[in-house]
């Protein structure tokens, strides 16, 4: 099996005034292609920071993160930035839609970094949200959406480019039972029928259940790799 | 140009706002064009050619006197065809918000010269005839409702008499009309006025207006006489008539300085409104534009973005502003070209507009752009 995502003696610090604080500590990890991976753990166990890594979001203190053959230590922010945009979907707990944007303009966002056609940056958003079903919905502003079918939206616009990788950072958190089983729900058929690697950060067991394999966090360390 | 659209979204966030910011923007450049036109108005030379009354006046100051003693020396230059003298003679009427310029004339000169004015012969007869004789525009005879034979008194505030007093009386004996519209001036007899003034006054004049026999030779005729007393105790400056006006108006300060000063204090006000606007609206977004970062922006990328915003709120502003200036200067540019000359927005003061958007815009959106460049990621979306 590929390894789209591999962590070696990750470690990240934060300087806060004269004290240090130690968020990760020596993480080994290995995610394979097409994983649906929940990580979980209680606040502040290093949940957050390690998807940001993933994700290309942050530089680790030491240690060396490998993501789709990409060694992102070597990346300058510039090189970063580029490869998040073609390899990384990002979906957040609040959504962090633009409010000035259509939902379609919103999934078009990232495709404006591309060269491709303003038809041709339309027609694919407009994919993207037939599949997460809000087609109906693409020229409403995020304001005029519920949390689901706001959430809905921001997995399209991760969708869009049609990234191998996406990082969700408790992607239920903020919405109620329902729409959050249609959200894991939505997320599940991604990774089975579209062949997506999933990386999710959850505190709730019931989305955990969603995934394929749970990792649990606590004090900076993989507790599977504790054991 | 697709990132166009998401700079137009973002300005139009809070779009009272930005309606408000555009239009404080658009009123200042307004104010510059129109400033700057009447700067140009005060600044540029006159040409003489074509023209076929001079104004010849005090070289330094109007406040300054002639003395009456270079009419015949005028008069002996070649080209000058007749000259007249006036004088600025102030004084208040009952009331010193009844303010119309009073002139000491010689009759039959000044309405020789100045043609455009029409007054029956036999008024001007009395006129001339009449010591303490006055003739009104008649728009000022309508506005007091004066009558031929009535007595106005004028409470003199420059020329006192020689006895001491202040009052001067004249018989209204004539009312004139122009074909240039209302005049709401009082014309009486110069003879009376070097009689009656103090010491001091006497035999001294404001200014003189002089015909010419050829307009084509004003330029060589104005030189000519400003060379005559060029060594003398009263040195002259020879002008058109607008030219004067306009010398007369920059007699209360040196209107570029003052337009300057003004344009510099609202341009300040302006920046430090935008730029407060542009600060707060940034803010507002700082997880958006974080988010824009996660899906691949760069950080020169987003911060162009911020920059695109203030700049293209001020070159709106700035558009807007030069459309209504060159409006306005259609409005009421005619009316004004009597006293200012040309009162025009020329191009050079258009595009020396649009470069001052440019840069007010780089500057209000520097401090912002700088900010969004240098936000990190999780840092932004650990504040939310």
């Amino acid at each position: 099996m590929t390894h789209v995502v591999e962590c070696r003696e990750l470690t990240k610090q934060y300087t806060r005034g004269r004290e240090t604080i130690e968020v990760l500590r020596g993480i080994n990890l290995s995610i394979e292609q097409g994983d649906f991976l929940a990580m979980m753990g209680p606040s502040g166990s290093g949940k957050t920071t390690l998807l940001n890594l993933i994700g290309g979001l942050d530089h680790p203190s030491s240690g060396e993160i490998v993501v789709g053959g990409a060694n992102l230590n070597q990346l300058s922010s510039r090189e970063l930035a580029r490869w998040r945009s073609e390899h990384v979907g990002f979906v957040f707990q609040f959504y962090n839609l633009l409010p000035v944007l259509t939902a379609q303009r919103n999934v078009e966002l990232p495709l404006l970094l591309t060269r491709l056609s303003r038809a041709q940056r339309r027609q694919n958003a407009e994919t993207a949200l037939e599949i997460v079903g809000l087609a109906d919905r693409a020229r409403h502003r995020p304001g005029e959406l519920s949390g689901g079918q706001q959430q809905r939206v921001a997995i399209a616009r991760a969708l869009v480019a049609d990234p191998e990788l996406l990082v969700c950072d408790e992607p239920t958190g903020d919405l109620d039972r329902d729409t959050a089983d249609e959200i894991l729900g939505l997320l599940e058929l991604l990774n089975t029928e579209h062949g997506k690697t999933i990386i999710m950060v959850t505190h709730d067991p019931r989305a955990a259940d969603h995934a394929r394999h749970v990792l649990h966090m606590d004090k900076g360390v993989l507790l599977e790799q504790a054991a | 140009m697709k990132l166009f659209g998401l700079v137009w979204s973002n300005l139009f966030r809070r779009k009272t706002r930005t309606v408000l910011t555009l239009l404080s923007v658009v009123v200042a450049f307004m104010l510059f064009l129109l400033l700057q036109a009447i700067s140009d108005a005060f600044s540029s030379g006159v040409s003489l050619v074509g023209v076929d009354r001079l104004i010849t006046s005090p070289k330094y100051s109007i406040v300054d006197s002639l003395p009456v003693s270079q009419k015949q020396q005028i008069l002996s230059v070649e080209g000058v065809d007749a000259v007249t003298q006036q004088q600025w003679f102030g004084g208040q009427y009952q009331d010193p918000q009844n303010f119309f310029p009073k002139y000491p004339v010689v009759p039959l000169e000044y309405f020789d010269i100045y043609r455009e004015l029409h007054i029956a012969p036999d008024e001007l007869e009395a006129f001339a005839r009449t010591r303490t004789g006055a003739v009104a525009g008649a728009a000022l005879v309508e506005r007091f409702g004066w009558r031929v034979g009535d007595v106005i008194p004028i409470q003199a505030d420059i020329w006192p008499k020689e006895d001491g007093t202040r009052l001067w009386e004249f018989e209204l004996v004539g009312t004139f009309t122009s074909d240039e519209g209302p005049v709401p001036l009082l014309l009486f007899q110069y003879d009376y006025f070097t009689e009656a003034v103090e010491e001091f006054g006497k035999d001294q004049i404001g200014w003189w207006t002089v015909r010419l026999s050829d307009p084509s030779r004003a330029e060589s005729v104005a030189a000519a006489i400003d060379r005559l007393f060029e060594n003398s105790l009263d040195p002259t400056r020879t002008a058109t008539e607008d030219e004067f006006s306009r010398q007369f108006a920059n007699q209360l300060g040196d209107i570029g300085f003052i337009a300057s000063i003004i344009m510099s204090a609202v341009f300040f006000t302006i920046l430090l409104l935008t730029a407060n606007t542009m600060t707060q609206a940034l803010r507002e977004r700082v997880p958006e534009l974080a988010v824009l970062k996660t899906l691949g922006f760069t950080d020169t990328t987003v911060s162009l973005l911020v920059l695109g915003e203030s700049v293209l709120l001020c070159v709106a502003g700035g558009l807007l502003g030069v459309a209504l200036a060159m409006l306005t200067v259609v409005g009421v540019g005619p009316g004004l070209e009597s006293v200012l000359g040309s009162f025009n927005v020329s191009p050079s003061a258009v595009l020396k507009a649009l470069l001052l958007a440019l840069l007010l815009g780089l500057v209000i959106g520097s401090v912002p752009a700088l900010t969004a460049r240098r936000l990190t990621i999780v840092d932004a979306l650990r504040a939310h």
